[in-house]
Formats: structure tokens, C-alpha cells, sequence
């Protein structure tokens, strides 16, 4: 957030609190996508920027370890058959950081497919950005709102009970018009779908 | 010196500007239509390329290597333009531009009222604002691009590089013709319509002695000139016309002829989704018995040198203005051209403008942008442009925080708290329990929906879901107490 906003001194000690945290770390697993782009594409131009010779040698050691959540899965550890259950239809939405930044390509609907009783339904323009783009949601509402509306429109069409993605913050800015909307369409996180084994899903 | 690109100064920020924009239900559709439409075509005419990828990193290794010895290769441009019969002018910034291109006017067109110019389409002569120039100073410009001719026509302003009247329908273009051509019939069938614009503008071809081009492209190597487009029109100005004109930003050069092989693939395709353009003009200095007498180049900097000290900032100098990264984008394909108060609109425009003028007339334009990673996935000569608009960012706030005024805004405050709380356990955990006691006053129907301040800039429009009572890191913990296994 602070990053991406321009805050970039301001971002360099978050940098450091999480190499500090996680340094020890065999696998780091994010549920962002965006999360671990940030990371991926600036963390060690951050860490150069500060010049910290010791830091930027753990940035570099600690980024390959790092891993989407979805990628972690099934690019790492080869799995693509969680066991879980989850008897409802379900539409996918490729994030933007997912798609364009972390190429998790199909990894994500590979976990859907094998999740028994759920049936995945193509979302229209999947592609386009739902229009949250972190302090853009606020500085500039309306487009964003715009954004959305396009997005929630295409994602309705689908007839889906659920919309999943990688991403929490493209998920809050998806439900958060869905719900204002009075669409009973929820919203879930890969990992929640997974986690499902068909009792109170 | 102060560098202006187009309007920008007078335009407001793009928030505001965007919200008069998504009011206009007409331009959306209008927007959507369009940008669909191209972005399609794109992408059929880039899968059908094997080495695609090879062409945006060869496009993409041309142009920074230019840009690296930049000084060398607009001086072997200038030497060999002016071998082959060429005249070359420096342009410092629009002003200078201006006047070089009034100047040689006078001297060729005669100092009396009504002399006027045909002009083929050119963003350069936009930047410079060379109409109003031209117009202030007794001459006459007539744009001859249908899209270009249209805005001028319409007292308009361009919305798009590659399709400048591209938030019109052809309603409203039957009716700006109507009105301006004097043709109350005319109707808004696109044959009858162009029709229209040719009858016009042939007698302006013909009669206009001078013309004024921009370029694609400015070839070191040979001191040639080349435009590309779809209509004719350019190819009717840089002939026809005595005297020639052509106003190039130093940025365009590229260093042999044989570079033209990369960017007359990309280009095309990348702007209008055609394997190549219809017509390709390449001119050098002049030739006996054959189109202009007389032909002179404006090398216009405007600001750009700025831009090449920084290897970042330096990238926005690639663009060959091909306009793939307006059609991608979800925000231009929203608000349209205009709401991003310059000439050059959409990502490019976003990191462009506030690099060419001071940033204070366009400070709102590096978040103008969900950074969602679609303009860079389109560019032809691989300009990372959401990387460039973060750094502009940074700029922004780093200007912003010299000032008391500019750290105590509360944006600058929740930043510099936000980044407090994220770097200690404790100060997470307390912030998390004094948002949950909060945010009871602001809840209704177990949602947030009217929160103070930025965050009501969110729950105008959205719903929000308050934090639940239990964290997952203390789910996580009470597992462990409970004797649950964590794996």
C-alpha cells in the first residue's frame, strides 16, 4: 500500500520487519497475489535503495521462498487435489497481479477443478481489473465504482453463487458493490473454497 | 522556460475531471464501442505473429539505445537531412516551435491574412498548441485527418492518439458536418459522410501551398522522414504542398533505416490492428520535379531532455504513440481521453504529461491507474508503465512532504500511522481492538456503510464487511490451546 501510493521511505522499514520475521522461514505462503508481486517486482530495489549491503543479501536469499498461495500448491508441491468438497457453481476471477505480474497461468483453476461437486462457470472479460487498485479505490471512487460495476455485471451473468480469486482486496472491492447491490453472490477466497469439506459451505 | 503540453494547465485533476466524464453515457458507449473494436483487432493480428515477443524486445532495445546517445544520433539526422537538401531547426520548447514554424510561413506564404496550411495529423503540433499559435497569428490551419478534421471542426479536443474523435458517433459527426460544411441533407451513413470530408478537403489539398506534417519515425542513417496512416490525407500533404514542415519530437529518431523493419510490424498492429498501414510515406530532404521545393524539420524537445538522465523516467521516451496502452486500459476505457486534461491521454498520457510540465499541473495523473498491469502487457517497445507511475508517485509524495502543510493532510498522517501500526505485533492487535469497538457506531445491518473521512470515499458506493470478532491468528491460537492439530 504504501509503496504503490508513493510512500517509499515510508515502506522500506516494512520491507525490513518482514525479511526479520520471516528469514527463517523453509516456504513463505502469501494469499495475495498482489502481496507477493509487490515483493517480487520491488522489494529488492527497495532494499538497494537503502544500501544496506546485509539487507539486500537477505531480500535476495529470502524472495525465492516466497510463494502465491495458489503456486505453493501446484507449481511447488505438485498438488492439485486437495480432497476438498464444495457443491456450488463458481466463477473465477484472474486478478490482475495474478495474471499480468505472477503468471500463476492455470494453477488456480487446476484446485477448482479437482474440488468435488463444484462446477466452474467462465466469467465474461475476465481479464479487466475490478477496478480496486488499492488507494485508487479512494482517490478516485467514481471510476473505480465504474470499474466494479462492469466487473460485478459480468459476474452476475454467470449466474455463479460464488466468486473466487486470489486476491482479498479485489474480493472486498467485489463484494463490497455486490453487496450493496442486494446480490446474494458471495465472495470467498481460493484458500476458503479449498478449505470447504461440504458441511456448511 | 514553463512546458506546457496541450491545455493541461487549465484542466482539472483527473478525479473531477473523470466524474463529469462518467456522467456522459453517450461518450461511454461511445468509449466501450471503440476501445473494444480495436483491442480485438489487436490481438488477432499479434497472435497471428510467431515472434512477437522478439519484435517488442528488439522495438524496445532500438529505442533505449537511441535515447542512450541521443545527441549523437539527432545530429547525424540533421547533417544528413540538410545533405539531401533538408533545413533543420532546434526547438527549445512550444514557444520556439511556434515561431520557427510561423516564421518560415511569412516567409514563404507572404505576409497577408488568410494564408493557410493543410495539415497531416500530428500530436506534436497538438502539444505545442500550433493551431492557436497559427490562428493568433493570421494563418490558417486546416487539419485533413478525418478524426483530426472532425475535433477541429467540432471546436473539439482530441481524446485519443491514435483516434482523436473516437468519443463521437457518427450521429454526431453528420451533425458537427452539417453544421460546418453547410450540408443540411448530409446523413450519417459512413459512405455519405466521408464522402463529405473528401469533397472538402480535395479542394483544400489542392489550392493549400504549404503543409505541415509530424513523423513516426526520423531516420539518422539517411535523414528520412516517415509517416504512416490509414486515409491518404498524409500522403496528399507531404507531396502536393510546395514547402514542408514537419515538426518532430527529438525522441522519434531511430538510428538506421533498416530499424523501421521492427516498428512498421509493431505499430501498425499495435494501434489500429492492421498487418501494415495502408499508406507509408518516407521522404528525404527534396528532389527536382518531385514534391515539396522546399522542406524543413522542427526538432522539438519540450521538456524531454528532462527525462534522460533517469534510466526509469527515460522508458515513457520509447513510446512510438501507437495508443495500444489507452485501448487495454479499464480507466481510459471508462472516463475517455479528455479527462485526462492533455494532448497525450491514458497510461502514456499519465506518465507523460507530469514528466514534460512541471508536475503541479498534473499531479493527479500518476494515480490515475489501478496499476493493473495491462498497458505494459500491450506495449510494443515495452515501456513499464505502471513501474514509471509509482515512481512518479514517489515524486509526488516526496514533494508533498517538504511542506507542514503538504505532511499534515490526512492522507499523509494515516500513511505515516498505517506504516507505525504494520511494524510492531502489538500496535496491529491494539489497532484491530479499537477498530472493532469503532466501527459498532458506523454499522448497520452488520455492514459498514457510511464510514468518516477517506474511508467514505469507499462506502459511498460499496458495502464493507467490519472485522470479524475473532482474528484468524487468534483462531490459530485458540487451536493450539484447544490441542488441535495445526496440520
Amino acid at each position: 500500500m504504501h509503496y504503490n501510493t508513493g510512500y517509499h521511505r515510508e515502506a522500506v522499514p516494512l520491507v525490513r520487519r518482514f525479511v526479520e520475521m520471516f528469514r527463517d522461514a523453509e516456504a513463505v505462503c502469501v494469499p495475495s497475489a498482489s502481496c507477493v508481486a509487490m515483493m517480487r517486482e520491488h522489494y529488492e530495489m527497495m532494499a538497494e535503495a537503502d544500501g544496506d549491503l546485509a539487507f539486500i543479501a537477505e531480500v535476495r536469499s529470502l524472495l525465492p521462498r516466497v510463494f502465491e498461495f495458489s503456486e505453493l500448491l501446484v507449481n511447488r508441491l505438485g498438488i492439485e487435489d486437495v480432497g476438498a468438497v464444495f457443491p456450488h457453481s463458481v466463477t473465477y476471477h484472474p486478478s490482475c497481479h495474478s495474471l499480468r505480474m505472477l503468471h500463476v497461468g492455470d494453477a488456480p483453476v487446476k484446485l477448482l477443478h479437482s474440488v468435488r461437486g463444484l462446477s466452474l462457470l467462465e466469467l465474461p472479460q475476465k481479464e479487466q481489473c475490478c477496478g480496486f487498485g488499492g488507494t485508487f479505490a479512494v482517490k478516485n471512487p467514481d471510476v473505480s465504482l465504474a470499474m466494479l460495476t462492469e466487473k460485478d455485471a459480468c459476474i452476475l451473468q454467470t449466474g455463479a453463487e460464488v466468486v473466487t480469486a486470489l486476491d482479498n482486496s479485489c474480493l472486498m472491492q467485489i463484494y463490497g458493490g455486490l453487496h450493496r447491490a442486494g446480490s446474494q453472490v458471495r465472495t470467498m477466497h481460493l484458500a476458503e473454497i479449498l478449505a470447504s469439506t461440504g458441511g456448511d459451505a | 522556460m514553463s512546458i506546457v503540453v496541450g491545455k493541461t494547465a487549465k484542466a482539472p485533476d483527473f478525479p473531477i475531471a473523470a466524474k463529469t466524464a462518467l456522467k456522459n453515457d453517450q461518450l461511454r458507449r461511445n468509449v466501450h464501442h471503440a476501445t473494444n473494436v480495436i483491442r480485438n483487432k489487436r490481438a488477432l493480428r499479434v497472435e497471428e505473429m510467431p515472434d512477437w515477443e522478439q519484435l517488442r524486445d528488439a522495438g524496445s532495445e532500438i529505442k533505449q539505445h537511441t535515447l542512450a546517445h541521443l545527441d549523437h544520433y539527432l545530429i547525424e539526422f540533421e547533417r544528413n537531412c540538410e545533405l539531401a537538401g533538408g533545413k533543420v531547426h532546434w526547438a527549445r520548447d512550444a514557444d520556439e516551435a511556434n515561431r520557427i514554424a510561423i516564421e518560415l510561413i511569412r516567409h514563404y506564404g507572404g505576409d497577408g491574412p488568410g494564408v493557410e496550411v493543410i495539415k497531416v495529423k500530428t500530436m506534436t503540433s497538438d502539444e505545442v498548441q500550433m493551431n492557436h499559435a497559427l490562428e493568433a497569428a493570421g494563418i490558417k490551419p486546416i487539419e485533413t485527418d478525418l478524426a483530426d478534421m472532425i475535433v477541429q471542426l467540432g471546436n473539439d479536443e482530441p481524446s485519443h492518439i491514435v483516434v482523436p474523435a473516437l468519443h463521437k458517433n457518427r450521429f454526431e459527426i453528420r451533425d458537427i458536418f452539417r453544421e460546418k460544411m453547410g450540408k443540411p441533407e448530409l446523413t450519417e451513413q459512413p459512405e455519405n459522410l466521408t464522402a463529405a470530408a473528401r469533397t472538402y478537403l480535395r479542394e483544400r489539398f489542392l489550392r493549400t501551398k504549404i503543409g505541415i506534417s509530424g513523423a513516426n519515425f526520423a531516420v539518422a542513417e539517411t535523414g528520412s522522414v516517415c509517416v504512416v496512416e490509414s486515409e491518404g490525407n498524409g500522403r496528399m500533404c507531404v507531396t502536393l504542398p510546395e514547402v514542408l514542415i514537419t515538426l518532430v519530437g527529438i525522441e522519434k529518431v531511430i538510428p538506421t533505416f533498416a530499424d523501421l523493419e521492427v516498428f512498421l510490424q509493431t505499430l501498425p498492429r499495435s494501434a489500429t490492428g492492421e498487418r501494415m498501414n495502408p499508406y507509408n510515406s518516407l521522404w528525404t530532404g527534396v528532389a527536382a520535379g518531385d514534391g515539396p521545393r522546399a522542406f524543413h524539420v522542427i526538432l522539438l524537445d519540450n521538456g524531454r531532455t528532462k527525462l534522460l538522465h533517469d534510466e526509469l523516467e527515460r522508458e515513457t521516451l520509447q513510446c512510438i504513440r501507437c495508443g495500444a496502452c489507452l485501448n487495454a486500459c479499464p480507466v481510459y476505457r471508462e472516463t475517455g481521453g479528455h479527462a485526462y486534461g492533455s494532448i497525450y491521454s491514458g497510461p502514456i498520457g499519465a506518465i507523460l504529461s507530469p514528466q514534460l510540465q512541471s508536475m503541479e499541473h498534473s499531479r493527479s495523473l500518476p494515480y490515475a491507474s489501478t496499476l493493473c498491469g495491462a498497458c505494459y502487457e500491450v506495449c510494443p517497445v515495452k515501456i513499464n508503465i505502471p513501474e514509471v507511475l509509482i515512481h512518479l508517485r514517489g515524486e509526488v509524495v516526496r514533494e508533498d512532504q517538504k511542506t507542514l502543510s503538504g505532511r499534515l493532510t490526512p492522507e499523509n498522517l494515516a500513511m505515516q500511522a498505517a506504516a507505525n501500526i504494520f511494524l510492531s505485533h502489538r500496535r496491529y492487535e491494539a489497532a484491530q481492538r479499537l477498530a472493532r469497538i469503532g466501527q459498532t457506531l458506523f454499522k448497520r445491518d452488520g455492514q459498514l456503510t457510511n464510514l468518516p473521512g477517506m474511508a467514505g470515499a469507499w462506502t459511498r458506493s460499496r458495502d464493507l464487511r467490519p472485522i470479524p470478532k475473532q482474528s484468524f491468528r487468534d483462531w490459530w491460537k485458540s487451536r493450539e490451546k484447544n490441542g488441535e492439530p495445526n496440520a
